[in-house]
Formats: structure tokens, C-alpha cells, sequence
């Protein structure tokens, strides 16, 4: 992709990233937290490439550790994520 | 014309197969409702949902879509990932979320260095090499930034680590001519990525800008994070949210990968905004947050040194307390950071539940800037079992205490403040605080009368003649009341 579509989807991006985080609710603020972790470890995808190719073999390992590094953010950031949802309850006793 | 385009499309750009593009596109939008689940508790585990499966869409594309000799080490890779993650988040205390949270933002920030540096080593992997088999001058840009906001983002939270888990002192750590060292390391910074996008070496390896760029980034972390105090975490751990994303939106462009720039805009927006309504809640400029030193010894604030006068308080005990609870109609309670430290929550909810037996209406306030990160008191009491419509910010319970018969203070200290309303002298003033002197009774658990809050401040609160304090462990003190109320 070109530069200028890039960018055009950057800052579609960044306008759709501001009204939808206004709308979260204060209340989750944490978990909000939580769960950008997770998805910003979508990084990983640069991991995994660099991590692919065998021709330069530090930048494999290099991606190796970054694959870790990410998954750690991943499962462990919907995991926390998930448990804390979770405990947001109404009463459900009487 | 229209099929050209088409047949254009199917080929996608650049390696990458348009079915690809458009599955990361797909990624991208999962995580956008993964955000907007998080409008309500109700639609919340939905929302988390779709950012998992926005994450698978992202991983199988990327795995299908490229030959990868290393399919066993990988797969290694990201099982180790996943056991150390999800051991992590089961074990976890609620009251350690804040630590966790700069931990996860360490491991991202390290992660954009780590792919910034593979992708200079072998750019061919990439698709970032020119004719000439130099890296792009786009990317170079893109490359340099990545990996100085990813340098920054992990040395910052490590720093915020250590501090929200008490392994370093929370108080700032002032260096002299900070602002100058700070201003200067991001310059150069700056100046070296500038100059090695137009340096005619720009083959393959890593050469000594790299180097240089990461250290100095490493190093800015550092220094930007060190001179910050306890009572302004909020703010740093939002800010390093935000840092986290806009390294992964550099790595996005890097690859041209719109699932990586979408996630990376949103993350960015999100911990900005998350920085301003926390400095919004303490009425602070972002910059002065930034600057540090707040609640240092030698910081703004006159008289700080002198000694505070003695002044008169009535002082009582937890049958006091629950005695008068249940004559009351209804109780405010003000939950702030001294009741996670205490681990106080579930007995908190024990005595709001015996109080609404009573049939005492009882409601939660939660200041933004309660605990060490947002919505850090709206987890601690979820996870207590207190129903979430129970619980109110701010500005929506600000106005009933003028008709609360208690206002019940837990842990608080700075945002009930009048000082903030009234004294221009005062390092907290303009911050918007909980109107409790409105209430007709206030009842103020606190540890001693020694300590003043991070603002290091003087609270009338203490002296009305409406305020008994309740000096004890908040826990202890609870318990002590339900014991009481039982």
C-alpha cells in the first residue's frame, strides 16, 4: 500500500479510536486498559515475520522474543480482561 | 477499466494477497467492537470477545500468508507466551491490577523494539528495500520511531512497575537540570533519525544510529518516569497506554498493515484520553504532570515545611459508627486508594449489605483519580460483589450530598478536600472534589492523624464539627462495624 492510504486509514483511525473510547463507561476504565494491552500486541504479526524467514538468524531469534513477548500480552490481556468483566455484575440474589 | 481494477485488487499489493488485506481490515474492525463493548458492563464480555477473535483473524492470516521455516519454534513461542499470560492473569490480585497493567505496557513497548530491530537486520522480509537494496526512506522514519517510542514505552512502565508495586520508593526522584537532560536526549533523538534518513548508507544491519536511537529512547523512559510521584500513576500508566499504541501504528506502517494501524490509532486515542481525563480530575496540565515532582518535599505548595497546627477532631469508635449508619436514610461512601491497600472491599460490601437490610439506601462515589489507575476503585469494588449500579462518578452523586445523612470516607483523602474549592494557595486547588461537607454526618476512616495525602495538604475536613474520625486499619475497622451492625 501507498503511504497516503496508509495514513488516510491512520487517521480514519485515530477520529473512529476517539468517539468510541468517549463512550466507554468510566466504570471500566481498567478493563479498557487491559484489553487495549491485548490488542495492541497485535504487533505480533511483525514478530511472526521476522520470526518466518530464516536468512538472518538474529533477526529470527529477534522475532522469537517477540512472539513470546506479544503472546505473554495477548492471552495474559484477554485472559485479565475477561476475568474482570466478569465480576461487573447487578445483584442477581433475591 | 473496472476490471483491471479488480484484477489489481485480487493480486493485492505488494505480496500480499487481497483476501489478506481485507482479513486484517476484518481484524481491525473486531477491535474496534471491542472497544465499543466497553460502553456498558452488559455488553463488555461480548466486546472482549471480539477482540479475541479479531486477534485469531490477525495470527492465522499472518501464518498462512507467509512460508515459515520455523513453524515448531513458533509454535513453541507462542505456547510458552500463552502459559506465562494466562498463569499471570489467574493469579493476579485485583489490587495489583495498576503493576500488571505497566507490565503488559513494558512487554509491548520491548516487542516494537525488538520487530524495529529484525526488520533493519532483514528488511527483505519486510518488502521495505528500494531498487537500490537500501531500506526505504519512509521506513526508515517509520523504523526510527517505532523503535523510540517502543524504547520509550518499556523503560517508562518498567520504571511505573517498580513503583506501583512498591519494589521503588513512590515519592519523585529529582534530578537537577532534568527538563534540559529530557529536552536534550529527545533532540538527539530526533536528530539522528533525521540524519540517518537521508544518510546514503542505509543498507541492511544495524548501524550505529540504531544503537544510539534505542539507548537514548531506553534512557528518556527513564528519566521521564523516575521524577513522578505515587499520587500521579494515573496519569503515567494512561500515557504509557497511549505510547504503546502509537509504536504499534509505527510498526503498522512499516508493514503496510492496516489491522496493526487501526489497533495502533485506537490504543493511542485511547490512553490519551485516558491522560486527559485524569489530568482533567486533578485540574493539572498534562505537562506539568510530565514535568514532575508533585508531592516531592521541595515541590510547589507554601508552608510545606512548616509545622501544621494543632486543631481539635472528635474521634470514634465502630460501634459509634454503625450506630449512627443506621439511623441514616442514606450513606455516600468515598472508597480512595487506602482501601485497596488494605484490602477493605469485601467488608465493605459485607456492612453495605447489612445496612440495606436495614434498609439503608447506600450508593459508591468514585473519583477519577481514586487509586493508582482509571477505574482502579470500579474493579476493586466488582470484584467485592457491590452491584456496578450502585456505584457513581463524580459529577453524577456530586449534588446529593446535600441530602446524604452520611458520607462515609474509606481511604480518600485529597478528593474530598474543600481546600481544592477554596484555597488558591493550595497545590490542589481547582481539582473537583466530593461536596462531603454538605452531608450532615462525615465519617473519615484513616490510618493516623499523621499523614496528610499525596498532595502532602492540611484537610478541614478532619475538624467539622459534623466529622468523627475513625483511626484504625480501614479493614479492621470495617469489620469492626459489621460486627457491630450484625
Amino acid at each position: 500500500m501507498d503511504f497516503i492510504s496508509i495514513l488516510s486509514i491512520f487517521v480514519l483511525a485515530c477520529f473512529v479510536g476517539y468517539y468510541v473510547v468517549w463512550s466507554v463507561t468510566p466504570a471500566l476504565h481498567t478493563p479498557l486498559m487491559a484489553v487495549t494491552n491485548a490488542i495492541s500486541s497485535v504487533i505480533i504479526v511483525g514478530a511472526l515475520i521476522a520470526a518466518a524467514e530464516a536468512t538472518s538468524p538474529l533477526a529470527k531469534w529477534l522475532g522469537l522474543a517477540g512472539v513470546v513477548m506479544a503472546s505473554i500480552n495477548i492471552f495474559g490481556g484477554f485472559a485479565v480482561t475477561e476475568r474482570m468483566l466478569a465480576m461487573y455484575k447487578k445483584k442477581e440474589k433475591n | 477499466m473496472s476490471f483491471s481494477l479488480l484484477a489489481a485488487a485480487a493480486d493485492g499489493v505488494g505480496g500480499t494477497p487481497a483476501w489478506a488485506m481485507l482479513a486484517y481490515l476484518a481484524a481491525g474492525v473486531f477491535f474496534i467492537l471491542a472497544l465499543r463493548g466497553l460502553s456498558s458492563p452488559a455488553t463488555s464480555r461480548a466486546g472482549n470477545r471480539n477482540g479475541m477473535i479479531g486477534m485469531a483473524i490477525a495470527l492465522v492470516t499472518t501464518l498462512v500468508t507467509h512460508d515459515i521455516a520455523n513453524i515448531v519454534e513458533i509454535g513453541i513461542a507462542i505456547f510458552l507466551g500463552a502459559i506465562i499470560g494466562v498463569t499471570i492473569a489467574r493469579k493476579i490480585a485485583m489490587t495489583a491490577m495498576p503493576e500488571l497493567v505497566a507490565g503488559f505496557h513494558s512487554l509491548v513497548g520491548l516487542a516494537a523494539v525488538v520487530v524495529g530491530l529484525a526488520a533493519w537486520l532483514n528488511p527483505g522480509a519486510f518488502g521495505i528495500l528500494d531498487a537500490a537494496g537500501q531500506i526505504l526512506a519512509v521506513s526508515r522514519v517509520e523504523l526510527g520511531l517505532g523503535i523510540a517510542i517502543g524504547a520509550i514505552t518499556f523503560s517508562g512502565s518498567v520504571i511505573a512497575f517498580l513503583k506501583l508495586s512498591g519494589r521503588m520508593g513512590g515519592s519523585p526522584i529529582l534530578l537537577p537540570g532534568r527538563h534540559i537532560i529530557n529536552l536534550g536526549t529527545l533532540a538527539g533523538i530526533l536528530g539522528i533519525i533525521g540524519y540517518y534518513t537521508v544518510s546514503p548508507n542505509g543498507g541492511p544491519g544495524i548501524g550505529w544510529e540504531i544503537i544510539a536511537i534505542t539507548a537514548l529512547a531506553f534512557a528518556i523512559g527513564f528519566l521521564l518516569i523516575i521524577p513522578i510521584g505515587g499520587a500521579d500513576m494515573p496519569v503515567v500508566v494512561s500515557m504509557l497506554n497511549s505510547y504503546s499504541g502509537w509504536a504499534a501504528a509505527a510498526m503498522g506502517f512499516t508493514l503496510g498493515n492496516t489491522a496493526m494501524i487501526i489497533t495502533g490509532a485506537l490504543v493511542g486515542s485511547s490512553g490519551a484520553i485516558l491522560s486527559y481525563i485524569m489530568c482533567r480530575a486533578m485540574n493539572r496540565s498534562f505537562i506539568s504532570v510530565i514535568a514532575g515532582g508533585f508531592g516531592a518535599e521541595d515541590g510547589a505548595g507554601s508552608g510545606s515545611g512548616e509545622p501544621r497546627e494543632q486543631r481539635p477532631y472528635k474521634q470514634g469508635s465502630a460501634d459509634d459508627a454503625a450506630f449512627m449508619l443506621e439511623q441514616a436514610e442514606s450513606v455516600i461512601i468515598i472508597p480512595g486508594y487506602g482501601m485497596a491497600v488494605a484490602q477493605a472491599q469485601h467488608a465493605l460490601r459485607e456492612m453495605c449489605d447489612l445496612l440495606e437490610e436495614k434498609g439503608v439506601k447506600v450508593k459508591f462515589a468514585i473519583h477519577p483519580v481514586a487509586g493508582r489507575m482509571p477505574g482502579h476503585m470500579n474493579v476493586l469494588l466488582a470484584e467485592a460483589a457491590v452491584d456496578y449500579d450502585k456505584v457513581f462518578e463524580l459529577e453524577d452523586i456530586n449534588s446529593e450530598f446535600a441530602q446524604a445523612d452520611v458520607a462515609f470516607i474509606i481511604g480518600a483523602n485529597d478528593v474530598v478536600n474543600p481546600a481544592a474549592k477554596t484555597d488558591k494557595s493550595s497545590p490542589i486547588y481547582g481539582m473537583p472534589v466530593f461536596d462531603v461537607d454538605k452531608a450532615k454526618q462525615v465519617f473519615f476512616i484513616k490510618r493516623s492523624m499523621g499523614g496528610v495525602g499525596y498532595a502532602g495538604v492540611d484537610n478541614d475536613v478532619f475538624y467539622m464539627p459534623q466529622t468523627v474520625m475513625l483511626l484504625s486499619d480501614a479493614k479492621k475497622m470495617v469489620e469492626g462495624i459489621v460486627k457491630a451492625l450484625d
